[in-house]
């Protein structure tokens, strides 16, 4: 997952938003039933399974839809068939099969029942009718997964494969072992906004300012301000701006490693409570050793040079001690 | 077992952008203002709160955490969630007040469709082994579906237009709709395919929005409103996630709902949740709605489709016809998944 905070270029208070670009290769267990037709597909085959009203349903499905009975009865069909049913794609999107304009199509395989939803390789609309005979075309290195069937082609489909989204990922399995997963990259992409008063807040860091709001039913000051106050269900509104100074809440000492982290451990996450917020927030104390980091100490922000800001709390890079007296306990009990 | 009424209800404009979060709080707080004020009850008075939105949509783990902020849920309150149509969460609302669990539920729904690409994102909602990893999009599987009953001589592309433009022409009368106009059909048949055999009119648009439904024991209903909406019959089926082993031109699972619900040609106005156009034909005839039901008359999901709220809006409409005085007995459906795969009927009577 990755976001950059950058402006949009639509009005210059508008509220930030910025990409967002999130994957995950999903990793399935098969199953028997599943299991059988992906296997299948590695050897360039495809298989049904027999239905309890006789039908048979490919791709297989593990129960009957009838009786909801396990099903175990498979059967070999071939891997050409009819068209039962097409849409067209005029622009592909990212992933689908072929990556040229193509036809959807619900192809009924010879010796099956039930319809294969798959893409057809038809190159125009003109090329693909109800009715028309098709014929799959494999993947060159088919790995057990549906993507193993590249597309299915007709008698008018352009000459040459269509270009094809990347293939999915192979699973690890000891060699001669049946394939059990299934392997399936998502990835999506999104436009993240923050939101009005997030939007100020993030703006005031990229000058170096600490913009916080107050609950109009409350009177509490949130930093960041929120679309809705938790307590209240109301936007904060009146604008409050906080020094870079307050007090450590609470505290925790990280020792465990982790992916991604940036500094070594030991080092202090803590809830520093700026003075004049009544909601702390999540940030790093250095500067001193981690066993000296205390519930009360006070804490100063260490900004980064001017010209890494942004619009983010990182342009503070971590707090560290003022000095001071530390806060008396029941100043800060209610935060904790 | 306690009869439930709909005694507010209250909606976002459906836009097509906007530049609110993806935890729907900006379009939430403002509706959950105006369904307090329309019932005279406080966020204090509400026994359960229950919400539909999706992760997929929002591009976010547990969004609908965030979006209870607009709740305001302090003292903690009595929550709940489901990852579907808000339709299906008054489903949940209404089994707890039937069980005297408590008398008073607020149900939301929310979706910004705008922050991804909502074709693609309800590919994800498909069978994970052997349909997801092609990436089928929903407007490629509703063509699918379509042209299948265009060749069996069920519809006519010519009667795909006339409902869009039906629905469009009642839009006029609904201030939140997103699309509306006085259209011809046969202008719009003259537009170029979409998705062939879609065209533009008969696929919902992509919509940002929001809605809220407040419910009330009848008893409880009567203090708050004069002509309360009770739900006489409510009632949700399933058909196969596997689109090859159904019959597309058919909604078994919405004829099974409303038989169970008490769906019949006595209804005087019915609001049925079709993202396409050839659907709102399917529901109808799977409903036995006669010539003489009104259908969505707010332009229906055609007009603006705000993803996990779209259902919930029918049921608030179909309730505010008899609220306003303007029926006694109105019907509501609400579809989820691919191809109209589950569906939810409410039968809805002044109470």
């Amino acid at each position: 997952m990755n976001a950059a905070a950058t402006e949009t270029s639509e009005a210059p208070e508008a509220p930030l938003s910025a990409p967002l670009n999130v994957g995950f290769d999903y990793t399935r267990s098969v199953g028997p039933v599943l299991g059988r037709f992906v296997n299948a597909l590695r050897e360039r085959r495809i298989v049904g399974v027999r239905g309890s009203d006789g039908r048979v349903h490919v791709p297989p499905v593990e129960y009957d839809p009838l009786t909801a009975q396990p099903l175990t009865e498979f059967t070999d069909v071939a891997d050409e068939g009819t068209v039962v049913s097409w849409s067209w794609v005029a622009e592909p999107l990212d992933a689908q099969p072929v990556q040229r304009p193509f036809a959807w199509a619900l192809i009924r395989l010879d010796g099956a029942d039930t319809c294969l939803l798959h893409a057809v390789d038809a190159g125009s609309p003109d090329n693909i009718h109800t009715g028309m005979r098709v014929r799959a075309r494999w993947a060159d290195e088919p790995v057990g997964h549906i993507r193993d069937i590249a597309c299915f082609t007709g008698p008018d489909s352009p000459a040459g494969p269509a270009p094809t989204a990347p293939p999915p990922p192979v699973a690890e399995r000891a060699e001669g072992e049946p394939v059990s997963t299934v392997i399936t990259p998502i990835h999506l992409r999104y436009l993240h906004s923050a939101s009005p008063e997030e939007s100020r807040y993030l703006r005031g860091l990229a000058e170096g300012k600490l913009i916080a709001q107050r609950c109009p039913a409350c009177h509490k000051v949130y930093i960041p301000p929120r679309g809705a106050c938790p307590t209240d269900g109301v936007p904060t509104t009146d604008e409050v701006e906080l020094p870079d100074t307050g007090i450590v809440t609470t505290f925790c000492i990280v020792n465990v490693p982790f992916l991604g982290q940036r500094l070594t451990p030991p080092y202090v996450a803590a809830y520093i409570l700026l003075d004049g917020a009544d909601i702390p927030f999540l940030h790093l104390v250095l500067g001193c050793e981690a066993s000296e980091v205390r519930m009360g100490m006070r804490v100063r922000a260490a900004w980064k040079p001017r010209e890494q800001w942004s619009t983010t709390l990182e342009n503070i890079g971590h707090f560290e001690p003022t000095g001071e007296p530390d806060a008396p306990y029941e100043s800060y009990a209610h935060h904790l | 077992m306690n009869d439930v009424a709909v005694v507010g209800f209250a909606q976002a404009p459906a836009v097509r952008r906007t530049h609110a979060t993806t935890n729907g709080v900006e379009m939430l707080v403002p509706i959950f203002a105006e369904v307090f004020e329309q019932t005279g009850l406080s966020k204090t008075d509400i026994g359960f709160w229950c919400s539909g939105s999706s992760d997929y949509l929002a591009g976010r783990a547990f969004s609908f955490i965030a979006a209870v902020d607009a709740i305001g849920a302090f003292p903690p309150i009595h929550e709940s969630h489901v990852e579907m149509d808000a339709a299906w969460a008054l489903y949940e609302a209404w089994l707890k007040i039937r069980m005297g669990e408590v008398d008073t539920a607020l149900v939301y729904g929310f979706g910004k469709s705008s922050a991804g690409q909502l074709r693609r994102v309800l590919a994800l909602q498909l069978d994970p082994y052997v349909l997801a990893p092609l990436w089928p999009d929903s407007i490629g599987i509703a063509g699918l579906q379509a042209r299948l009953g265009i060749e069996a001589g069920l519809w006519s592309e010519k009667d795909l237009a006339e409902v869009a433009a039906r629905n469009r022409r009642d839009a006029r009368d609904n201030p939140f709709a997103q699309l509306s106009g006085d259209v011809d059909a046969a202008a719009l048949l003259d537009t170029p395919y979409v998705a062939d055999p879609l065209r533009a009119h008969d696929i919902a648009p992509v919509t940002d929005g929001a809605a809220v439904v407040v419910l009330a024991s009848a008893e409880r209903a009567r203090d708050i409103v004069e002509r309360p909406a009770v739900i006489t019959g409510i009632e949700h089926r399933v058909d196969s996630p596997a689109l090859g082993t159904r019959d597309l031109t058919r909604s078994p699972s919405t004829e099974a709902a409303g038989r169970a619900a008490g769906a019949d040609a006595s209804v005087e106005i019915a609001e049925l949740h079709a993202p396409f156009t050839h659907q709102e034909l399917i529901v109808r005839d799977a409903l036995g709605l006669g010539d003489g039901v009104r259908v969505n008359p707010s332009g229906g999901t055609l007009t603006g489709n705000p993803m996990f709220s779209a259902g919930l809006i029918r049921i608030g409409e179909a309730a505010r016809q008899i609220l306003a005085g303007n029926a006694r007995r109105t019907l509501a459906h609400a579809t989820s998944g691919p191809a109209l795969q589950q569906n939810l009927v409410a039968v809805l009577e002044k109470g």
